[in-house]
């Protein structure tokens, strides 16, 4: 009995057994839901531990199961799949922990928590999908997890961005089957390999390998963000702040980044996809995006739109890192991937405290915040200091090593990107931060709930504070074990490396 | 013990057991319900037992009354007919489960006999290894399903019965033509021995032109349609979930066997299976586009019917060169259609039955406070779009595949638009499921077994999704599709 095999399908019943008890509890059981959603929560955190220090040792945790004659469902534990999952394991305590603060007194929290916890289940599913149909599985049963909690409130504006929301992401997984069922063909399999494994494929199959790269990135792009398939994204800000959070830092537009990475490196291999040609106009397309979403960043006075397109800049760094197509710039984008997660989770977080304490929506009310609700404002002040790239938080890390892995691969040109990106980003976060310590708070905030004398309630207070100071460590202690530099390290190592 | 289980006549106890029942619900009224859902769960262990003698035996054939062919009636059982017994008594026991609350009084009298009787003559039919028997029980459930239809005794149900009468007597008619012709030919009825016989002829022609046109009219493949549509959005809902999910397959699989044993090999590369795809690719895309302007909401999942049947026939021009997965492809959307269908027609009737009316645009007050019916539409729904993981998605896949091998982008682009309006239409109405409903409405109770019949059909379509290695080695039993047995 191989009892590394059970690990992988443990990780994902920690969130999918949960999940489906809530679904049935009635709204009052309060503490029944919570006791199972931190539970899992925690159980998860244990098992992504252990299969974290066993990955490190050497061991192996895979689980296969037939899907149809030829093709199975692999689950497999190698260390990008761990980067990815043990992000979502931590963000997802912290979230939930925030999303019972945030969530109190309102309607469907059984219906919200039952999908919140499908939503987890589907990005550890695709965090670790060892072969492309496992992938398109758990990414589309994310898309389908989430279209619940985008229009959770209800409202007419949900429902319309609910449907945008399904109309980018069902095309872009229609896009994503095609592509994959036709590399199928070509090739009879579809396990993701380090380096890929396309190479057996003679020059007669590159303009349809071509076409299926801009199919896969065309479906994940979506979920990515990429411009011009972001539509969606700032729409989707109707949902309540907990499902911002996880929707940008951790589950949706990771899920696409990660599978471009996954496609870049273990389908198409960086090397074979960079003689194809392919991975200049993705670079160009990512640093499109990134300027792109930073201007439209600068002229949004509602903050959490803000937030949005700052997510769509940022997430495309991980794509630059991937299309850059050299080991240094691969730690930069894989590792941003985390510390993204991380910065901006707590920006977003920052963002509902601010909403459901003094009812401020939009950045010209936030005058003197700063004196109101210090401990938010702080925790807000290290994430944006993260995004605009300042050391020591963990942003600082990421442009460090894309700007280095720019210049070893020949590419100056992303240099004058990161720097454009960087003085944006500063445009349009320094201004928050002044306005929030230096200006003078007005006598009355727009909706101000009582708190007692406590800026807010502690359930909204900690993860925000937990997730600013984890930021700060990721960049403070970026060069010990176990830091994600060090664990990015290792994944460009293997997939830089020929075997 | 063994020796029970492999010679037992469990083909012909599958005919005769709904027919007894039909017959003594209709005698007894009182016990009707009782009896017949005895009947249905006996049924289902009926097929276990056939499916025990397939797996020890290989392909079951009983000369009923000892004649054997070509004089007597013999019973044949492949692979292919097996999952069709077994998904009839499946949906079949959901929906009688749901009838047995849904139906009072009257209608429950007339329902039990029909319904037994419908049973039997899927059952015969799938079991046939004749023509024209074939024809008997074609009609027999012909005539039991527009009895259903009627048993709603609304006018539009009466009228869309009448409609679906002279389709079904028209399409049978059609086809008994072309059984004479056949037996005139070439002497025999056997499907068997007719695919010996038979030979490239205009008698062959005549024939398939008579019979296919006969079955394309019941399996309602645009744009011979016209039809399901009314009857199967005013029939009862139970009605209406037998009829999307079995009648229809019923006719479909007639028209495949027919194909597969004595057509195909004949003029097969004539261009028949190219008009059967092209078929099928207008009515996904005519009954997709249909079902997103319905404004009822049984009447959009009756277009919907319209388009899944669509895909059934696009595996037509895909088998030429890649034979097992067009017609796995075909295999599995038939089991997950029917599972989907049959339980998104059950949870359209729940909500009828809780809000008194099933107008799309006024669902919102009624979908969110029936969490389970909701959650049976939706993963019903998941299925009928082919996403993952469920039974359509596995269909869509191979089909997929299938298409892709052999280049044919047509048909790509015409799955794949498929696919995206069917996700409009399912999301038109599940979109209702979250908007705030802050009118109380008034409204009738759904008994919890008619709401977990509904959710238990379409999760198995969920769960079908993952067993297709042990159902495509099932169906490989006998080698319906002539491409050799696939080893698990």
């Amino acid at each position: 009995m191989n009892w590394n095999a059970w690990m992988p399908p443990l990780m994902i019943a920690s969130s999918l057994l949960p999940g489906l008890i809530i679904f049935g509890l009635t709204e009052e059981r309060v503490r029944l839901r919570t006791v199972l959603n931190l539970s899992g929560a925690l159980v998860k955190l244990v098992l992504v531990g252990f299969v974290l220090w066993g990955v490190s040792q050497g061991q192996q945790y895979e689980t296969r199961l037939a899907l149809l004659p030829g093709l199975e469902l692999v689950l497999r534990a190698g260390p990008l799949s761990l980067l990815f999952v043990s992000l979502s394991a931590v963000l997802w305590l912290v979230t939930t922990v925030y999303a019972i603060g945030y969530l109190e007194h309102s309607p469907h929290r059984s219906r919200f928590f039952g999908f919140f916890s499908l939503c987890v289940t589907a990005t550890v599913g695709v965090a670790l999908s060892g072969n492309l149909i496992t992938f398109l599985l758990f990414y589309e049963l994310l898309t389908l997890a989430t279209y619940p909690l985008v229009v959770h409130r209800g409202t007419e504006a949900a429902r319309h961005a609910g449907l945008i929301y399904l109309r980018y992401t069902i095309t872009g997984g229609a896009l994503l089957l095609v592509a994959t069922v036709w590399l199928y063909t070509l090739t009879g399999t579809l396990e993701f390999t380090p380096q890929g494994f396309l190479d057996s494929l003679g020059a007669e199959h590159h303009t349809a390998l071509i076409i299926i790269f801009t199919l896969l990135i065309a479906g994940f792009g979506v979920k990515a963000a990429l411009v011009p398939l972001h539509g969606w994204l700032p729409q989707a800000m109707v949902a309540p702040a907990p499902v911002s959070a996880l929707l940008h830092a951790v589950a949706v537009v990771k899920a696409g980044a990660f599978g471009i990475v996954r496609v870049v490196y273990d389908v198409f291999g960086v090397e074979f996809a960079a003689n194809l040609g392919v991975l200049a106009p993705l670079a160009w397309l990512a640093a499109i995006t990134i300027i792109y979403g930073s201007l439209r960043a600068l002229f949004q006075d509602d903050l959490k739109r803000r937030l949005a397109f700052s997510t769509i800049s940022q997430v495309s760094y991980i794509v630059l890192g991937t299309a850059i197509a050299g080991p240094v710039a691969a730690i930069g984008g894989v590792v941003h991937l985390v510390h993204q997660g991380l910065m901006k989770i707590t920006l977003f977080f920052c963002a509902g405290n601010l909403a459901e304490t003094l009812g401020i929506h939009k950045i010209s009310e936030m005058n003197g915040v700063g004196r109101r609700m210090p401990w938010t404002m702080a925790a807000f002040t290290i994430g944006a200091f993260g995004m605009i790239g300042a050391p020591p938080v963990a942003g600082f890390v990421t442009k460090w090593y894309l700007g280095l892995g720019a210049l070893q691969a020949g590419q100056e040109w992303v240099i004058i990107v990161l720097a454009g990106s960087s003085l944006l980003n500063a445009a349009y976060f320094l201004p928050i931060l002044h306005r929030a310590w230096f200006q003078e708070p007005p006598s009355t905030w727009p909706k101000e709930f009582d708190f007692g004398r406590k800026e807010t309630a502690w359930m909204l207070l900690l993860p925000p504070v937990i997730t600013a100071l984890m930021a700060l460590a990721a960049g403070l202690l970026a060069t010990s074990t176990f830091s994600p530099l060090e664990w990015a390290q290792f994944i460009a190592e293997h997939e830089f490396s020929r075997p | 013990m063994g020796a029970v289980f492999t010679e037992f006549p469990w083909g012909v106890i599958l005919i005769l057991l709904p027919v007894t029942g039909g017959m003594l619900c209709f005698l007894w009224p009182q016990i009707a319900k009782i009896t017949g859902l005895f009947i249905v769960f006996a049924v289902a262990l009926l097929v276990v037992g056939l499916a025990w003698q397939i797996f020890d035996n290989g392909v079951y054939r009983h000369a009923v009354g000892g004649w054997g062919a070509p004089l007597g009636v013999d019973l044949y059982a492949d692979g292919l007919s097996l999952l069709m017994l077994a998904i009839t008594a499946l949906v079949g026991i959901g929906i009688s489960v749901y009838s047995a609350t849904y139906f009072k009084h009257e209608q429950a009298v007339l329902f039990w006999p029909l319904w037994l009787f419908l049973l039997a003559a899927l059952n015969a039919l799938f079991l046939s290894a004749d023509i024209f028997n074939i024809y008997v029980t074609f009609e027999l459930m012909g005539l039991a399903a527009v009895a259903l239809v009627a048993l709603a005794g609304s006018r539009e149900a009466l009228g869309a019965a009448m409609r679906y009468l002279l389709a079904a007597l028209l399409g049978s008619l059609a086809y008994l033509l072309g059984v004479a012709l056949l037996y005139h030919g070439f002497g025999t009825v056997d499907i068997a021995l007719l695919a010996e016989r038979a030979e490239p002829s205009p008698i062959i022609w005549a024939a398939l032109g008579l019979m296919g046109a006969g079955l394309l009219l019941k399996t309602a493949l645009f744009p011979l349609h016209f039809w399901l549509p009314p009857a199967h959005a005013s029939a009862p809902t139970p009605v209406s979930a037998l009829l999307s999910a079995l009648v229809v397959k019923a006719s479909f699989y007639i028209l495949l066997r027919l194909w597969l044993e004595i057509f195909g090999p004949l003029v097969g590369g004539a261009g028949v299976e190219q008009l059967l795809g092209l078929l099928g690719a207008a009515a996904i895309l005519w009954g997709s586009v249909q079902a997103l302007r319905q404004t009822r909401l049984k009447l959009l999942i009756a277009y919907s019917t319209v388009a899944q049947v669509g895909y059934l026939f696009l595996a037509f021009p895909l088998v030429a060169a890649t034979g097992v997965s067009a017609w796995s492809a075909v295999t599995y959307l038939v089991l997950s259609h029917a599972l989907a269908k049959a339980a998104m027609f059950m949870a359209a009737g729940n909500l009828l039955c809780f809000g008194g009316h099933d107008r799309i645009a006024d669902l919102d007050r009624v979908v969110q406070r029936l969490p389970l019916t909701a959650g049976a539409f939706a993963l019903a729904g998941v299925s009928i779009m082919g996403l993952p993981p469920s039974g359509g998605f596995i269909g869509k896949w191979l089909l997929l595949e299938a298409a892709l091998m052999q280049g044919r982008w047509d048909l790509v682009v015409v799955m794949i638009l498929g696919g995206l309006l069917a996700a409009g239409y399912i999301f038109k109405v599940l979109g209702y499921a979250f908007t705030q409903a802050d009118v109380s409405h008034e409204s009738k109770a759904v008994p919890a077994s008619m709401e977990w019949a509904a959710l238990l059909l379409a999760v198995a379509a969920i769960l079908l999704g993952f067993l297709a290695v042990p159902v495509l080695s099932l169906v490989s039993i006998g080698d319906p599709f002539g491409i050799g047995e696939v080893r698990p």
